[in-house]
């Protein structure tokens, strides 16, 4: 049987010894000492690690996965067309959706014959990850970098369409540019994936 | 009279004060040995973090478990805080001073016995803490309860050993004169660097400190005894920790470290009040220091285990002191006869 | 004086009584407690600063809290309670009757309470209590000491694990 070949992972881990203790060991004082002077040295260290969170902020990245948000077209109108990808893919089923058929006279409002008279996401149920953002067809739905409010009840936690859908000023529109790099707005672009015209 | 009941209420406000800035001093300390900066929300620095932190407790909701012992329950507490509180009469917390005529120590009362009183107040405040923990009617504060009990019954007896050595020395009880002794020679320390040794970590273990936490360990027993208090009968619990805290650094610095002694403060010629003032201010900087090294040892060493915990007691501390008694009383018959 | 006294002696009074008549143990420990401390409060009265606090640290906190700890570990309840025939309870009663009477007419007969006229207040103090524990009472204070010593040794034997179960 060969012996098999045990490597450090890391170059500090250290081989666990069992053996007995010398007299300077087992009287503790020693170690508790240095160990005290590694706290003392902490003490005066003038480098904190505190993050003083209101004023200051910490680096979010870039493409951060936080409240979604339901895009709007050039135009203004609504580009989730309720054909339920996102809430398939959805691993913790935290998103459902209830399709309506566009009447004459909402073009304006819609881009597709078909829309999503109610869009809700539970952000209890969410875990962020994503996956209804790959899912979509009609680039619709994006996470953003805004966060999820806090909140008393359980029940506020379900955002309709009036939380998700982005507001019609383009001045206040989301911007998602971030997350849909050109390099990706551009592929989807491409005749052959071109499901998104 | 009036006089000493001036000085007992100044006495009680100034231990209630130096406990509550204790537990500012504490998070302030637990947060520069992480690197942290603590709490600085509540005014500059987060001075006013004990007011806070106080009416947080005493708003609190005031629970007690349906199947509590109600008035054990409630003497429980009490017992920890006034025991805590009764302890600080016999320390001498200055010299003599001269009130227009009339001289005024700086001591409550200076009975012949004041170490013993000191111990007799250590061993009544265990009952605080099992009172509180059996009345809880929980399994957690049950265990917190026995531990508290049988760890201070096993760390009381080393601790009086030491101090018998130092008794030897000395030749009383008074704190007064085992202060004044001090002042006259060299302080404590000296002759005694294994009994203040022995005293301080049985002094760690009686306040139920770090690494000696287990009646209140978080790990393992939820809290502890307090397991099942709330608002500020909690508060009380912890509160009296850190009037024990101030108390011990007291003892230690009287018993070990000269108590309102300072060197070389007598040659200098002061107004006699003035020395009086700055010995008491010295006697503050030590229980100042003395807290420090309870807080910095806290945020230092890991919990013992509970058998580690009776091993170190009965032996390796109650041996040791045991020598240290003998090899007092040797060195002392050597020196001075019987 | 006489009010403290006074006071004492009837919380300890009261408190002895308790401590016979509650129901739960650990309320009879604790009148025990408050009884124990109300007669160190006669010690001082009396000036015997020391034995007021050995007492204190001997009794209260140390032995108590032994029992206090037994009973906690024991878990003692209503139920648990050990029930007594009618013919037991009638027995004791009239046995510790007897002992009252008995007691009774000794105090009337034999004890007549004299007022202290030549107490010395310095009795109690660490100084007289030690000057005659070790010179009159030397003897008796060393072989209590082997006494304890012999009760020390024989807790150990008892506690001690068996090294070999099937040899015992």
């Amino acid at each position: 049987m060969a012996t098999p070949i045990t490597q450090p992972l890391t170059k500090r881990s250290q081989v666990v010894s069992q053996k007995r203790m010398t007299l300077m060991e087992r009287i503790y004082l020693p170690a508790i000492i240095k160990g005290m002077g590694i706290t003392l040295k902490h003490f005066f260290r003038l480098r904190k690690a505190t993050v003083k969170y209101p004023e200051q902020l910490r680096p979010m990245s870039p493409v951060y996965r936080g409240m979604h948000v339901l895009k709007r077209d050039e135009q203004g109108r609504e580009r989730c067309t309720a054909c339920g990808l996102c809430a398939v893919a959805c691993p913790a089923e935290a998103i459902t959706m209830v399709a309506a058929e566009r009447r004459k006279g909402e073009e304006k409002l819609y881009r597709e014959e078909k829309y999503a008279a109610v869009y809700e996401i539970n952000m209890l149920r969410c875990i962020f990850c994503g996956d209804c953002e790959d899912a979509c067809p009609k680039e619709a739905i994006f996470l953003t970098d805004r966060l999820v409010p806090t909140d008393y009840t359980r029940g506020t936690f379900v955002y309709g369409k009036q939380w998700l859908v982005e507001p019609l000023d383009p001045a206040l529109r989301v911007d998602v540019s971030k997350r849909q790099p050109k390099a990706v707005a551009e592929f989807k672009k491409d005749r052959n994936f071109a499901h998104n015209r | 009279m009036i006089a000493i009941v001036i000085f007992l209420v100044a006495l009680l406000l100034v231990t209630l004060g130096v406990a509550a800035y204790a537990t500012y001093a504490e998070r302030k300390v637990a947060a520069f040995m992480q690197d942290r900066i603590g709490p600085d929300r509540a005014g500059p620095f987060g001075l006013l973090q004990p007011i806070a932190d106080g009416v947080k407790m005493i708003m609190k909701e005031d629970f007690m478990p349906a199947s509590a012992n109600r008035w054990l329950f409630f003497l429980g507490p009490a017992i920890a805080m006034t025991t805590a509180l009764l302890t600080g009469v016999v320390i001498p917390w200055g010299g003599t001073l001269d009130l227009g005529g009339t001289a005024f120590t700086l001591q409550v009362a200076d009975p012949d016995i004041g170490i013993l009183y000191v111990f007799a107040m250590v061993s009544i405040g265990v009952y605080g803490i099992m009172l509180g923990g059996w009345a809880s009617n929980n399994k957690y504060a049950l265990y917190g309860a026995i531990r508290a009990a049988s760890q201070m019954v096993s760390y009381e007896l080393a601790m009086g050993m030491s101090i018998v050595a130092l008794v030897i020395l000395t030749g009383s009880l008074s704190l007064n004169d085992i202060v004044e002794q001090q002042r006259a020679g060299l302080w404590n320390i000296v002759y005694q660097p294994l009994g203040f040794l022995l005293f301080v970590i049985c002094a760690f273990a009686e306040c139920n400190r770090a690494p000696f936490d287990l009646p209140e360990c978080e790990t393992e027993l939820v809290g502890g005894y307090h397991t099942e208090y709330s608002s500020m009968k909690l508060g009380f619990y912890l509160f009296a920790e850190y009037v024990n805290m101030f108390i011990s650094s007291a003892v230690i610095s009287t018993l070990f470290f000269g108590g309102y002694d300072v060197p070389f403060l007598d040659g200098l010629g002061l107004p006699q009040n003035v020395t009086v003032v700055l010995g008491t201010v010295g006697l503050f900087l030590k229980i100042t220091f003395f807290i420090f090294l309870f807080m910095w040892v806290r945020w230092t060493l890991p919990r013992f285990r509970y058998d580690q915990l009776m091993d170190l007691g009965w032996k390796s501390l109650i041996p040791l002191a045991i020598l240290n008694v003998l090899l007092t009383g040797v060195g002392y018959y050597l020196k001075n006869g019987i | 004086m006489l009010t403290l006294f006074y006071l004492f002696a009837a919380i300890s009074v009261l408190s002895a009584l308790v401590v016979v008549a509650a129901r739960s143990p650990v309320n009879s420990v604790i009148a025990l407690i408050v009884c124990f401390l109300s007669i160190a409060g006669h010690y001082i009265l009396l000036n015997a600063q020391f034995l007021a606090v050995v007492h204190i640290i001997v009794y209260t906190g140390a032995i108590m809290v032994l029992f206090l700890f037994v009973i906690m570990l024991l878990n003692l309840n209503r139920s648990s309670e050990p029930q007594k025939s009618l013919a037991t309870r009638v027995a004791a009663v009239v046995a510790g009757g007897l002992v009252l009477l008995t007691l009774l007419a000794a105090v009337r007969q034999g004890i007549s309470v004299e007022p202290a006229r030549d107490f010395d207040i310095g009795t109690g103090l660490v100084r007289s209590v030690g000057r005659s524990l070790f010179n009159e009472f030397l003897l008796p204070f060393e072989v209590s000491s082997v006494l304890f010593l012999s009760a020390m040794v024989g807790a150990v034997m008892l506690g001690r694990r068996e090294k070999n179960p099937q040899a015992a």
